[in-house]
């Protein structure tokens, strides 16, 4: 396999960075090199979060070239249309159907793009777009925390991926009382694609 | 043979593994973005002593002072921090050591979280001292290890060069079987020859440097993280660092020279591959550094057509020289200087070529957002954050506001708007007295957080004191260093590696520096900062604010959360409370009926119950907590009755 790039947008605390290493670490389990690349510098919350994941047989940058993602894992819908275009044209993109406001809109003169600006800019570049109501399924299984692993479910499914090398993954990295939701979240993802 | 135990490391991390299987024995550092979590990491590991110092100065004098003890010894720092340990680089560049010293400098090309994208290997070449730069985190492992062994061949410190991309980049690292055993130290030296700088003494030790040098730079032609690596000759890359990965990417069949060292560099090695290649190109970030040395060694590298005669003092040949490379930028840059076939990629961010796999028959309705069009999401002072009040009331006081680096820095962001100039750690307070001895008709105020004025705040206010400026300085005690993530500083009372220690009594110590008008106020009471701030602008001479209260993202003030709201009865919409800039408080969807206006509304999963926005509502129309709590105190004792 060439290299495979997955982009991963969010803002901070939404676990974007969670889900980057568990995707890193699947890359490993199925025998390709991988390597990481995030920005974190000002730790404060509320600011777009963003990592860079990248399979292969050798990977050489750990920084995705804007426009060469195959895959958006968007946690938000605003940081979806923002990074839309590092995708390859295209490429597939899966997106959480949730907004977060930025401050700049609900306190400032910004105003939140509406769905239908949104859907045609995504448009625009792909056709392969899947929407996925991960805070929701999330949210009805008991715990909103586990939105990233529904989105990593369904991204397992997308990619046409058996559930095991990416269970394992995840059951090493939550507390044990956890891994039950955790699996039906994974299960759920799989079932929303 | 023994299995290898292979990890996941960032290159933080792995430099972290790296200085211990070397044996380290003392760490020192100042925390900054990207170099933090190399110290973090290194303070957990068995047998080593690891400490945050209250600058990078001290932080570098006392690695200086384990290594002339004999002990191995690491100081770590971002880039901009090697500028505070200056004095002590260079000195130590002339002294050697009695064992190895290395020195990380995390460089920031793009400015992620920094004030420049100073390009730090200028350092070493400046100081006499090698630079290793390391490409990924198995590298940047091998090569901490390897620079301890370098600075104690050459009796010499070691420039380690990490950049952002190395620092917070993961990749698969093969770990050392154990930590290297090192002989006992010897006796303290008693070498004033060696170890005293008087003018006597260092004029004898500079032609041992320079002469240190020339062997290094026969060294480098065996260093091993220094290779050719032979593929397709008509093209040759000189290349370092995370650019060596672009490099790879890009030009997969293009014979490369990975330097390790940048310097000094290997002339036979780089003569050796010039005459080997038909074009010779360098492709490093930042400063054009391997590019001029190899210049001065008279190699020919290849110049873009039109491009030979012309001499530009701020300009690499072919790639970028300000912000971070990526494989884009390099194939963009190489595309244009000749160097690959095809046509140009699409701008940046913009749209993207007809004749791609996009769909054009999609019948769109609405329009296309560009980047431009999209609201921006900042970093912004948190909900709750205790230095909010200071800044809205800076903000209504009209005056000059100096700031320095830290989170609040954040105030200079709309609405708050209150800060006018932030350089460096520190310079507030000086930056301040300059104003005012200088006759500037404003009263300047001066804002610094905790771990800055611990840093390098402490002179400069001794300065205001000895001189008696009329300068006002206000401490934003937020108890933690908190923009690179709460590390421990002089103020909490812990140490890194987790040990109870005396915390400093700020309010004594300002008094000890000579100034007499010192108040510390709770960073919650608005009226309080303020009508302080009046009277001290009414009166002459230096004045110190203490603003006090633990940052509110620590666990101890995340149990006291307590979501407030806006009674929208009470609320007219008058806006005063968007201008505190809390993300918790939001333009509401109802709108006041006699003005028209949106109403405020409190987001109860952001708010922490600060009461900042309730202190300054003219209209009560935000609850206390204390009414909150009655609330809930009333809502239960109905339900028990109920029950």
């Amino acid at each position: 396999m060439n290299a495979m790039s997955f982009l991963l947008a969010g803002v901070g605390g939404q676990g974007t960075i969670l889900a980057s290493n568990v995707l890193m670490e699947v890359g490993l389990a199925l025998g390709y090199e991988a390597k990481k690349a995030e920005v974190h510098g000002m730790s404060q919350r509320g600011g777009s979060v963003i990592s860079h994941v990248r399979w292969g047989e050798k990977v050489f940058s750990p920084v995705i070239a804007p426009g060469d993602a195959d895959v958006l894992i968007a946690f938000e819908k605003l940081e979806a249309v923002r990074f839309i275009r590092d995708l390859k044209p295209g490429g597939m993109a899966l997106i959480n159907e949730y907004a977060i406001v930025p401050v700049t809109v609900s306190s400032g003169d910004q105003t939140y793009p509406d769905d239908e600006a949104i859907r045609a800019t995504i448009a625009a570049v792909t056709e392969n777009v899947h929407w996925v109501e991960a805070i929701t399924i999330a949210e009805n299984l008991g715990s909103a925390k586990v939105t990233n692993v529904v989105m990593l479910g369904a991204l397992s499914r997308l990619l046409e991926m058996e559930p095991s090398p990416w269970l394992t993954v995840i059951e090493a990295r939550v507390p044990q009382k956890f891994v039950e939701l955790n699996r039906q979240a994974f299960q759920a993802g799989r079932e929303a694609v | 043979m023994t299995d290898t135990v292979q990890r996941l490391l960032s290159g933080n991390e792995a430099i972290a593994r790296g200085a211990w299987e070397a044996g380290v024995a003392v760490a020192s550092g100042y925390p900054g973005t990207p170099s933090t979590e190399i110290l973090e990491n290194f303070a957990r590991m068995p047998g080593v002593y690891a400490e945050w110092a209250p600058n990078e100065k001290v932080a570098l004098d006392v690695a200086i002072g384990a290594a002339y003890a004999g002990r191995r010894a690491l100081a770590t720092m971002k880039h901009v921090g090697l500028n505070v340990a200056a004095d002590a680089f260079f000195y130590v560049a002339m002294t050697g050591m009695e064992a190895g010293l290395v020195i990380v400098s995390a460089d920031d090309p793009s400015m992620h979280s920094s004030q420049n994208e100073q390009d730090n290997r200028r350092y070493a070449k400046f100081a006499r001292i090698p630079c290793l730069d390391p490409a990924d985190s198995q590298e940047a492992k091998d090569m901490t290890a390897a620079a301890f062994d370098l600075s104690e061949r050459f009796d010499v410190p070691v420039l380690l060069r990490p950049t952002t991309r190395i620092c917070h980049t993961s990749t698969l690292v093969e770990l050392g079987p154990d930590r290297k055993r090192l002989p006992e130290p010897g006796k303290y030296p008693r070498n004033p020859a060696k170890y005293v700088m008087v003018p006597a003494n260092a004029r004898k030790r500079h032609p041992v440097i320079e002469h240190r040098l020339q062997e290094m730079a026969a060294y480098a032609e065996t260093f091993p993280f220094n290779r050719i690596e032979w593929r397709d000759r008509s093209l040759g890359i000189i290349t370092n660092g995370v650019a060596y990965q672009y490099a790879r990417e890009v030009f997969p069949e293009a014979s490369v020279l990975k330097l390790g060292m940048s310097y000094p560099l290997p002339y036979g090695m780089i003569r050796e591959f010039s005459d080997g290649v038909e074009k010779l190109i360098v492709l490093e970030e930042l400063d054009p550094f391997i590019e001029e040395e190899v210049r001065l060694m008279g190699i020919p590298l290849y110049t873009p057509p039109g491009e030979e005669d012309t001499y530009r003092p701020n300009r690499k040949t072919i790639f970028p020289i300000i912000g971070e490379l990526n494989p884009r930028i390099v194939r963009e840059a190489a595309r244009k200087a000749g160097l690959l076939e095809g046509a140009p990629a699409p701008p940046e961010n913009g749209s993207h070529p007809k004749g791609s796999t996009a769909p054009d028959s999609l019948p769109i309705a609405a329009p296309i957002l560009t980047p431009q069009d999209l609201p921006s999401r900042p970093p912004v002072l948190c909900p709750g954050c205790p230095h909010r009040s200071t800044f809205y009331i800076l903000h209504k006081l009209k005056r000059p506001v100096n700031g320095d680096i830290g989170c609040y820095t954040l105030g200079v962001i709309p609405p708050l708007s209150a800060i006018h100039t932030t350089g460096c750690m520190g310079a507030s307070i000086g930056v301040a007295h300059g104003g005012a001895v200088a006759g500037d008709k404003e009263r300047h105020i001066a804002v610094i957080g905790d771990s800055t004025f611990f840093h390098t705040g402490i002179p400069a206010l001794l300065n205001v004191a000895y001189n008696n400026s009329n300068v006002i300085t206000v401490i934003m005690d937020n108890r933690i260093t908190g923009m690179t993530g709460h590390q421990d500083n002089p103020g909490t009372g812990r140490t890194l590696q987790g040990r109870e220690t005396r915390e400093v009594d700020i309010e004594a110590l300002v008094r000890a520096c000579g100034i007499e008008t010192v108040k510390t106020v709770e960073a919650y009471h608005v009226e309080e900062i303020e009508k302080t701030l009046k009277t001290w602008l009414k009166q002459d001479g230096p004045a110190v604010l203490i603003v006090e209260h633990a940052c509110v993202l620590l666990p101890e003030e995340r149990k006291e959360y307590l979501p407030l709201r806006v009674e929208a009865d009470a609320c007219n919409g008058c806006g005063i409370c968007f201008r505190v800039g809390c993300p918790a408080i939001v333009k509401s969807e109802q709108v006041d009926p006699k003005y028209g206006r949106p109403l405020a509304e409190i987001d109860p999963l952001l708010c922490t119950g600060c009461e900042i926005c309730a202190q300054v509502c003219p209209r009560d129309a935000i609850l206390f907590r204390d009414q909150i709590l009655e609330e809930q105190r009333q809502a239960h004792g109905k339900g028990a009755k109920q029950a």
